[in-house]
């Protein structure tokens, strides 16, 4: 193989890698934009406050019952539901509290609430954990699981990708499948009606915030074994670009948060490595311009009459 | 539809990120200066990303002017410092440093550790005549803004050439690959330093690549520079993302030596970068190693006082605040415009970063240490003088 082909398959993996956890968190905002038409800015802040959650956990777990957690599946899984729990008791904290009693306000009200609930989150999380940066805690051994040539496949890397596909296929399954699905889908079609017709909005729209904060409690938790080090402040670009994906997917799609979380996983990969580092962001986010010139609606989205 | 409205606006009072006043610091916020005491303003990053930096100098500056206060002040006053937190942000280092001196009335000030935030901040000491000095602050603009503007440093020209030198002359490398953060004018301005000497040398830089602050995934970037096949890699960045950029760079089967700047230097670098970092070296303001007499000092009483090892941040803060004080000792009625012209005096200070003297474009000149990361010690390799 020649010595441009390995590189490309390695910047490949890494790119793919790390579109996966774009994905997962821009379903976060995708979800509640499908319901609410709200973009819910505080959502990188609930990322934030999942890898704490996991972090957490893993410190004190071994404290408090005596047994260490040693690097596993077992230990992914306990760090999974801990910080998806505490994401999803913090987004239907935050939907009841600051979001319901502004539902009948115009968009913007709720919009600037959004970003208010997003600095308080940061700020508040510099007074509660500290503003240094953490150290994740080792959740599982890395290997390398397959070579090619100089590119290397590893473990940590296939485990991010199948937790996130496993997590998608779920949702999918819950929203195509399952009578909540089709009450949310009903819901994001037009509340009203869906309301008329005996869904309890509420409930769905709480709903609709378990499963996006927990989405993003799962993306904290990946980040936080790929990436080691938290800190109160590492939602917000990785929340901008996840965002990113979500609009250039088309915003309100499942599917196209996924696939825009993939390419401008890949996109900035493929652009550090061919073109130029220093470009990296406004190619990625120039791509976004170009998209939104062409298809206003995002890859997937649907073209919507504006209702007057 | 009113309290809706009251909601929000609550809801941002309270987010808007206002300059936090740093609980220990001593005074009100529009406190004037009572008979016999002098204020001194400080500012610097104590939350944000970078809050081991504005953390650790804010102990040495509190520690030095403790030492002075209990020894009986300067002239007869005690000396009471105002801190400000600017979060890491140069905007709010901007607002911090106005308010120390418009509202507070303070007869100098002490900051910033990273050179934006200085950069920032200057031009309103210098406007306002008020004596600033940045206590490691590298990049050589900063104190271009004015003649007020001094650091206790050394600059960024040195710390690069200082790193060339040791990548040619001690690693024996020939080809060197450079990954920047473009984000930070101190990350910037060290590798083209870097560069320019290196090359004098008559090395070659094989590769020049660049990430942001705060981004986590350098693989794309290491990728490249791993194809480029260097003997070293120049990473003058933070220890923040410096940590995550060993760790990758060895997952991805990158082994040759990292080099860096003062800005690795923090305890937290061997947390974030695990056994990734080890055997890496940086260039450094002192080392924890040395048996010079103040410096074990100053390293024993820190201890005891914060119970962690002083890093070189802690050091110049320390520096810093005695180079002023000394200064003020030597004028006549503690006019700014009297402080600053003594601070251009200082020679041969002994501090615990080495001896001190102002050169005439405000700048250290002093030797700088290499050191390389072993677990929690930075074991010292050589100095390297100006």
């Amino acid at each position: 193989m020649s010595d441009f082909s390995q590189e490309f398959i390695q910047h490949l993996i890494n790119g793919i890698s790390l579109g996966s956890i774009y994905a997962l968190i821009a379903l976060g905002y995708t979800m509640v934009y499908g319901i609410l038409q709200l973009i819910n800015f505080a959502h990188s802040e609930v990322y934030m406050v999942g890898a704490f959650a996991a972090y957490y956990t893993a410190r004190w777990i071994p404290k408090f019952t005596g047994h260490e957690l040693p690097p596993g599946a077992m230990t992914l899984v306990i760090l999974l539901c801990a910080s998806m729990f505490v994401c999803s008791v913090l987004g239907v904290t935050i939907e009841r509290f600051a979001y319901r009693p502004l539902r009948k306000a115009p968009k913007l009200n709720i919009l600037i609430t959004a970003i208010g609930v997003s600095l308080f989150l940061q700020y508040a999380g510099q007074i509660v954990f500290g503003a240094d940066p953490k150290v994740f805690p080792n959740v599982m051994n890395d290997a390398v699981i397959m070579n090619f040539g100089t590119a290397e496949l590893r473990l940590l890397d296939v485990t991010i990708l199948g937790v996130a596909l496993f997590f998608m296929a779920v949702l999918t399954y819950m929203i195509q499948y399952t009578k909540t699905g089709k009450a949310m889908r009903a819901v994001s079609t037009n509340w009203t009606v869906a309301s008329l017709m005996g869904i309890n909005v509420d409930r769905i729209i709480s709903i609709t915030f378990i499963i996006g904060s927990s989405l993003a409690g799962v993306g904290a938790v990946l980040v936080g074994m790929k990436y080691p080090k938290i800190e109160p402040l590492m939602g917000t670009l990785i929340g901008i670009k996840a965002f990113v994906a979500a609009v250039f997917g088309g915003i309100g799609n499942l599917g196209g948060a996924v696939l825009g979380g993939i390419i401008l996983g890949l996109c900035e990969e493929m652009v550090v490595a061919y073109i130029s580092s220093t470009y990296r962001d406004a190619f990625a986010f120039g791509l976004l311009i170009l998209i939104l010139i062409f298809r206003p609606a995002g890859l997937l989205g649907r073209p919507t009459q504006e209702k007057v | 539809m009113k309290h809706i409205i009251l909601t929000a606006v609550l809801a941002l009072a309270v987010t808007s990120g206002c300059t936090r006043k740093s609980d220990t610091a001593a005074g009100g916020g529009t406190e004037k200066a009572s008979a016999n005491e002098i204020l001194v303003g400080e500012y610097g990053s104590l939350t944000g990303s970078e809050a081991t930096f504005g953390i650790s100098t804010s102990n040495g500056i509190k520690m030095a002017l403790d030492e002075v206060n209990k020894a009986g002040g300067v002239k007869g006053k005690q000396i009471k410092l105002i801190t400000l937190d600017n979060q890491g942000k140069s905007e709010e280092a901007a607002a911090a440093v106005t308010r120390l001196i418009t509202q507070n009335g303070v007869t100098a000030v002490l900051g910033e550790v990273a050179s934006s935030r200085s950069m920032a901040a200057a031009p309103i000491a210098q406007q306002n005549k008020i004596p600033m000095i940045s206590p490691s602050s590298t990049n050589p603009k900063v104190t271009e803004v004015g003649d007020y503007i001094f650091r206790v440093c050394f600059i960024d020209p040195f710390q690069g050439t200082v790193m060339a030198k040791f990548a040619s002359e001690n690693l024996k490398a020939k080809k060197v690959a450079i990954l920047r953060d473009v984000k930070s004018d101190y990350s910037v301005g060290l590798a083209d330093f870097f560069i320019k000497k290196f090359k004098d040398l008559g090395g070659e830089i094989v590769s020049d690549q660049s990430y942001q602050s705060g981004e986590m995934d350098f693989k794309a970037q290491l990728t490249q520079i791993k194809a480029a096949k260097p003997d070293a890699v120049f990473v003058p960045g933070y220890y923040t993302e410096v940590g995550l950029i060993a760790r990758q760079a060895r997952q991805l089967g990158l082994t040759v030596p990292l080099m860096g700047g003062d800005g690795w230097d923090s305890s937290k670098l061997f947390e974030i970068g695990g056994t990734a970092i080890n055997g890496n070296y940086f260039s450094n303001h002192y080392t924890t190693e040395s048996t010079e007499p103040v410096v074990v000092e100053f390293i024993k009483k820190y201890k005891e006082r914060y119970g962690d090892t002083p890093d070189g941040l802690a050091a110049l803060g320390y520096d810093s605040a005695k180079v002023l004080v000394e200064a003020m000792a030597r004028t006549a009625d503690l006019k700014p415009s009297q402080i600053r012209d003594e601070i251009a005096k200082t020679k041969d200070f002994n501090g615990v970063t080495g001896k001190i003297t102002i050169d005439a474009q405000r700048n250290a000149v002093k030797p700088a240490v290499i050191v390389k990361v072993d677990g929690n010690i930075n074991r010292f390799v050589t100095t390297i003088a100006p």
